[in-house]
């Protein structure tokens, strides 16, 4: 494995021996490169997608010819006007003629390659006239989708587990790049995203797709996508935003569009379903075993697997305050917050079912025992409405 | 021994590594202070830190007045001393900077206008950009973190004109730039009295100034709820302004150490440097003082 | 003036002398030097294969930030201090800096601002764990409580910074021999001088934006939070402000030890004098109006996104001029390859690659799919270490004779360069593929399809760190034992006032100012 790298790399060094390694780069890429393949940007399935793929390929060839001209003339003189073969030094030191040459060639070439780059980025600014608007909310560690209009939204979060990060569970094949949800959107429709954040800057990032933007917290920033390509692409959060920055993957599920719609018609009537859940009373047993599960990757990722927290950082909900003190505390600071830590609102993002059950069972597991231990969806639907 | 030919290179010196640990004691202190722990640490640098600058300057006097700096050393403290002021022009441009983009770009982003018009229909309904802004974007959804002020510093109209108290802070601060003026043309014709006659106006000017400032702060934080926390307007406002009126402090006790000093007959008609550089330092704080003027109080 | 150094500590501690606190802005370096190359071990060894096994993510984040602020802030931009302190006066014929207790004042802030710094890690919390950009509000409403002390440090180091480039500008504008004009300047006391300039520039507005972030956290400012009605990326634009400018502070001292080198051992002079001078300054004319190119996936307006992506690829045009006067000065030389030569060499080609990719990264829409990935890790550290650290470490090769008057062992310097050259390239080479496929940079854990390529730069960079062991002990071997010389021309085609003074150079060079045609 190293030797081929260094084989690779010092291949590298010289500037003629880059050719064929660039040679490698612009061959048609593989499916899913990966190992050694993995050498260049994908092409994507998008129009802007594949002209930025253009550009970034007719730019490495650029370079790639002044290099081999540059390092050409300095290979030369480095090999014979060597002072072991005898060469005398010549003494010019200066030549009008020449500076301007490489003065203007090089602002000329700039000036070409300006062309196609102005045009792309107009391409990829232009989010008008879209079919189809998602909001996309970056919060610490994971992303909301929200159909607007649609009445659809739902979280997307890592859905490896930790065992599997942590050695004692095997690494599957989509190691760090399956989600609980995708995003699914309409193949051949223009699908404008509108990103922010609650917390800190996020940045969503599929690279079949060209897309990276920033999300960032109080601001609405636009793109747009245009999938030609059923298919899953992968993407990942770009921009550093605390811990688990590296554990908020992204995927995307592009579908024909009537296999869409069937999708988009089952999640409202599977939003409706569960607003009528938030009515039904739980056992103790059924709320404790969801609330397991929701805890696991909604809370586990700070306040630790069992509650334990990161002494300095995370509070630990073993024994807390709130976890064995009165009901309502526990509601306030899981719904809505504290504002200037990275305790979000859970409210909007999860639903009352879901925690109802999460807060029963931080008050009932690892030993926490307090008064009133059970928190029925209607109580959460009272907090979220009462405020 | 002051020749051009032989510059004056300084014995070796405790001042330096123990400014150093000032500095340093300084940052640790400062730290600690501001997440509520004790000052101590903070007001041992300080006070390290005003003796050692005192036995430097007290020391680089006495040099001279031993006739040890000669003029090429001369011209390197004048040089050091212009950079200085440039870096600090550098420090507020940050802070003037920081007030265009959020006048020019954030603000009214939120408010829907621009190229992030979603922003404010997805997030800050409700939230219409003007400034100074008066009520933050948090507020407009039922928010307590920010609240906007009442009133602003603004221009408040012809009528009221005279009660406006940054108009009084200008024509202090331009008076007084002129006053020490007057002093520097006083002392290059040695002309003492004068010279120590208008340094006394110009830093009592500066004092004045000050008042003013603490007044108009006092009415801002009492009647007006203008405080740092009611948005990027009570921000901008207070930083630039709080900063501007810490360098009028530091200029006019550089000033008062300077009138001292021609108390004493320090100076002579070719040989005035540490005045001039506290002048020049003066002029510095006026001139951000007009751009203050403009753009945070007439165009505020 | 006449006597020699003082006994003891109080030699370091109350030093006046700028070749004692060049040196110890030297030995300074290169401690911070191998303390965030430490940090980058551990990264890299966490690295090394997907999943965590060595360290937990917080604390992984907290190893990029430091890694980063120790290498920037303590490593490369006080090695070229140290090297400015130790040949600008021997090169302009000055007896010492304009103002030596300034001067001494600058090197002992560090110290202080650098260990509160570190001990960051260790209180309750952790130390800055934002990056070293330290992006606005992770930086300021998610920071750990310790963020004050990075705010506070970072002050003192920026005020270390500023007394420093007033001292060298002083110096340089005031205290050259008679006859030597600015044009007639070593390169080196140029580049040294337009840097000193940007330091000025733009260390009082990353103390401002600290200062915004002070307010934010403590005192209830809304700089950087859009509830308050201001924005988050207001800080992107303060910082690169400062960033950009900063970058090539540290690569434009590196230019000049370069245009010293090549010309010694090709036996020629320096091509395009006047050229190198003009193209340095429009370089750092440009890097105060192309700071928004860091930012292209922010959601900048169009209109900005293409005026900062045509101004950043006009910095290609005199970076390109730079690297042609040097070959050129190659070219029909008699080139002989010293270890100070061949870091050289590797310097202009691995710094052209580095320009390249950013060229490539100026693109603004290609940079959509660079922005934040491995491609833009690679890009700066073919800049960083292939550009500033590789000739700063040709310059120790250099001058390091003249400093001690004992010349280096030329066998193990040629085996750190080509250990350093390959190491090098194995680590970071590698990481432009990853970029480019996907890998976003500062990601404590990867998925499958990344694992090669990142075995392979983790080997690379334990290869690369334990060859610099290998320079320590080069340099401590010369100091205590290496071969004694006595020419004061230590390289047969060096040319310059440093290279007239006796070897080693006397305590007190210049007490009269020499004469130069």
């Amino acid at each position: 494995m190293v030797s081929k790298a260094k084989r690779l790399v010092t291949g590298g060094i010289g500037a003629l021996a880059l050719l064929p390694l660039i040679h490698a780069i612009a061959a048609e890429p593989a499916a899913q490169p990966e190992g050694w393949n993995l050498l260049n940007m994908p092409k994507g399935v998008t129009s802007v997608s594949q002209n930025v793929y253009d550009i970034h390929m007719v730019v490495i060839w650029i370079c790639v010819w002044i290099g081999v001209a540059v390092f050409g003339v300095m290979f030369y003189s480095m090999f014979a006007h060597r002072k072991s073969r005898g060469h005398q030094p010549a003494n010019f030191h200066e030549s009008t003629k020449v500076e301007l040459a490489w003065t203007i060639i090089p602002a000329l070439i700039l000036i070409v390659m300006a062309f196609p780059a102005t045009k792309s980025l107009k391409h990829l600014y232009d989010t008008s006239e879209a079919d189809l608007d998602i909001k996309i909310t970056g919060s610490q560690w994971k992303w909301r989708y929200d159909y607007l209009g649609k009445d659809v939204g739902f979280m997307s979060q890592l859905a490896t587990s930790q065992a599997s990060i942590y050695g004692t569970a095997p690494k599957t094949e989509f190691y760090l790049e399956e989600v609980t949800e995708p995003l699914v959107i309409p193949v051949g429709k223009k699908v404008r995203l509108l990103m922010t954040a609650t917390d800190v800057i996020h940045s969503w990032w599929v690279p079949d797709l060209a897309v990276k933007r920033d999300a960032i917290p109080g601001f609405v920033n636009e793109t747009w996508a245009r999938v030609d390509k059923p298919g899953i692409y992968r993407g990942r959060c770009a921009e550093l935003c605390g811990k688990d920055h590296a554990f908020m993957p992204i995927v995307v599920n592009a579908v024909p569009e009537a296999e869409f719609n069937t999708w988009l018609a089952k999640k409202q009537s599977e939003a409706v379903a569960l607003r009528a859940l938030t009515e039904k009373t739980f056992t103790r047993d059924e709320l404790m075993t969801k609330g397991e599960a929701v805890f696991a990757h909604t809370c586990a990722g700070c306040h630790g697997a069992t509650g334990e927290g990161i002494p300095g950082v995370f509070p630990a909900l073993k024994g807390s305050k709130i976890a064995l003190g009165p009901v309502a505390g526990h509601l306030n600071i899981v719904v809505n917050g504290k504002s200037g830590t990275a305790m979000q609102a859970f409210g909007a993002q999860l639903s009352e079912v879901d925690l109802a059950a999460v807060i029963t069972y931080e008050r009932n597991a690892w030993g926490n025992k307090s008064e009133d231990n059970i928190v029925q969806p209607v109580d959460v639907f009272k907090v979220k409405k009462g405020q | 021994m002051a020749s051009e030919s032989s510059y004056y290179v300084p014995e070796n010196s405790w001042i330096p590594v123990l400014t150093a640990t000032s500095l340093g004691s300084m940052a640790l202190g400062a730290g600690l202070f501001v997440q509520g722990k004790t000052p101590l640490i903070l007001l041992a640098g300080v006070t390290l830190l005003a003796c050692v600058l005192f036995t430097w300057f007290s020391t680089v006097i006495g040099e001279n007045m031993r006739g040890m700096t000669n003029a090429q050393v001369k011209r390197s403290f004048t040089m050091a001393m212009g950079w200085f002021i440039f870096s600090e022009v550098m420090f507020f441009a940050a802070f003037f900077g920081a007030l265009f983009y959020v006048r020019v770009l954030a603000v009214p982003w939120l408010g829907g206008e621009g190229e992030k018009a979603m922003t404010n229909s997805l997030l800050w309904q409700g939230f219409s950009a003007q400034w100074p802004v008066m009520q933050t974007p948090d507020q407009v959804l039922g928010g307590t973190k920010f609240v906007g002020p009442h009133e602003n510093m603004g221009f408040p109209g012809w009528g009221k004109v005279l009660e406006w108290l940054p108009l009084w802070n200008t024509i202090l601060l331009l008076t007084s730039s002129w006053t020490v003026h007057i002093a520097h043309h006083a002392m290059k014709h040695g002309n003492r009295t004068r010279f120590n006659v208008f340094l006394a106006i110009t830093v009592a000017l500066g004092l004045a100034f000050v008042a003013v400032q603490y007044r108009e702060y006092h009415e801002a934080y009492t009647t007006m709820g203008l405080t740092l926390k009611s948005g990027i307007y009570g921000t901008t406002f207070f930083m630039l302004t709080g900063f501007h009126g810490f360098h009028v402090c530091l200029g006019a006790f550089m000033l008062s150490i300077q009138l001292l000093r021609g108390l004493k007959g320090h100076f002579k008609p070719d040989d005035q440097f540490g005045f001039e550089a506290s002048s020049w330092y003066w002029h510095f704080v006026d001139v951000v003082w007009l751009g203050l003027f403009i753009f945070v109080y007439v165009l505020g | 003036m006449a006597h020699g150094p003082a006994k003891g500590i109080g030699r370091w501690l109350r030093a006046t002398n700028h070749k004692d606190i060049g040196t110890m802005y030297l030995w300074f370096s290169f401690t911070m030097f191998l303390l965030g190359g430490f940090f980058a071990m551990v990264i890299r060894a966490e690295l090394f294969e997907p999943g965590m096994q060595i360290v937990k993510p917080e604390f992984f984040n907290q190893m990029t930030t430091m890694h980063g602020l120790i290498m920037v802030f303590g490593a490369i931009m006080p090695v070229f201090v140290g090297l400015a302190n130790w040949m600008i006066p021997m090169m302009i014929g000055a007896p010492d800096m304009a103002l030596p207790r300034l001067n001494n004042l600058s090197f002992w802030i560090l110290p202080f601002g650098f260990s509160l710094l570190a001990s960051t890690l260790f209180m309750p919390g952790g130390g800055p764990n934002f990056g070293w950009t330290f992006y606005a509000p992770l930086s300021t409403t998610y920071a750990p409580p310790t963020v004050n002390f990075f705010i506070f440090g970072i002050h003192i180091i920026g005020a270390s910074s500023i007394m420093g480039s007033i001292n060298i500008i002083a110096t340089i504008l005031n205290l050259r021999a008679p006859g030597m004009t600015l044009m007639k300047m070593p390169l080196f006391v140029w580049t040294w001088l337009i840097t000193a300039f940007l330091l000025i520039a733009v260390m009082p507005v990353l103390a401002g934006a600290v200062t915004m972030m002070l307010m934010d956290i403590n005192f209830g400012t809304s700089f950087f939070n859009a509830a308050g009605g201001g924005d988050p990326v207001l800080f992107q634009h303060v910082f690169w402000f400062f960033g950009h400018p900063e970058v090539y502070i540290i690569i434009i001292p590196a230019f000049g030890v370069i245009s010293a080198i090549i010309p010694t051992f090709s036996r020629k002079p320096l091509f395009g004098y006047s050229s190198m001078v003009y193209a340095t300054a429009a370089i750092a004319f440009l890097s105060f109006i192309v700071w928004a190119h860091h930012m292209f996936t922010v959601g900048m307006p169009l209109a900005g996104e293409l005026y900062f992506m045509y101004a950043t690829m006009l910095i290609a045009v005199p970076t390109g001029v730079k690297v042609f006067n040097w070959i050129t000065t190659m070219f029909r030389g008699a080139i002989t390859y010293e270890t100070p030569m061949l870091f050289a060499i590797a310097f202009v080609i691995l710094f052209t690659i580095g320009g390249f990719t950013g060229l490539m990264l100026a693109i603004a829409p290609a940079d959509i799919q660079y922005q934040d990935s491995y491609f833009v890790v690679a890009h700066f550290h073919y800049v960083m270490v292939a550009g500033a650290l590789f000739s700063s470490t040709a310059a120790v090769y250099y001058w390091i004779p003249k400093w001690t008057g004992r010349m280096y062992n030329e066998a193990m310097g040629k085996v750190h360069f080509w250990v350093s050259f390959v190491a090098f390239n194995v680590t970071f080479f590698p990481q432009h593929f990853l970029g480019l496929a996907g890998m976003p940079r500062r990601y404590a854990d990867y998925s499958l399809q990344f694992a090669d390529w990142n075995m392979v730069s983790s080997i690379g960079a334990f290869a690369y760190g334990a060859s610099q062991l290998l320079f320590l002990y080069n340099v401590i071997a010369t100091i205590v034992a290496g071969r004694k010389i006595s020419d004061p021309k230590v390289w047969e085609g060096a040319e310059g006032l440093e290279w007239t003074v006796p070897t080693p150079a006397p305590y007190h060079t210049f007490s009269t100012p020499p004469a130069f045609k």
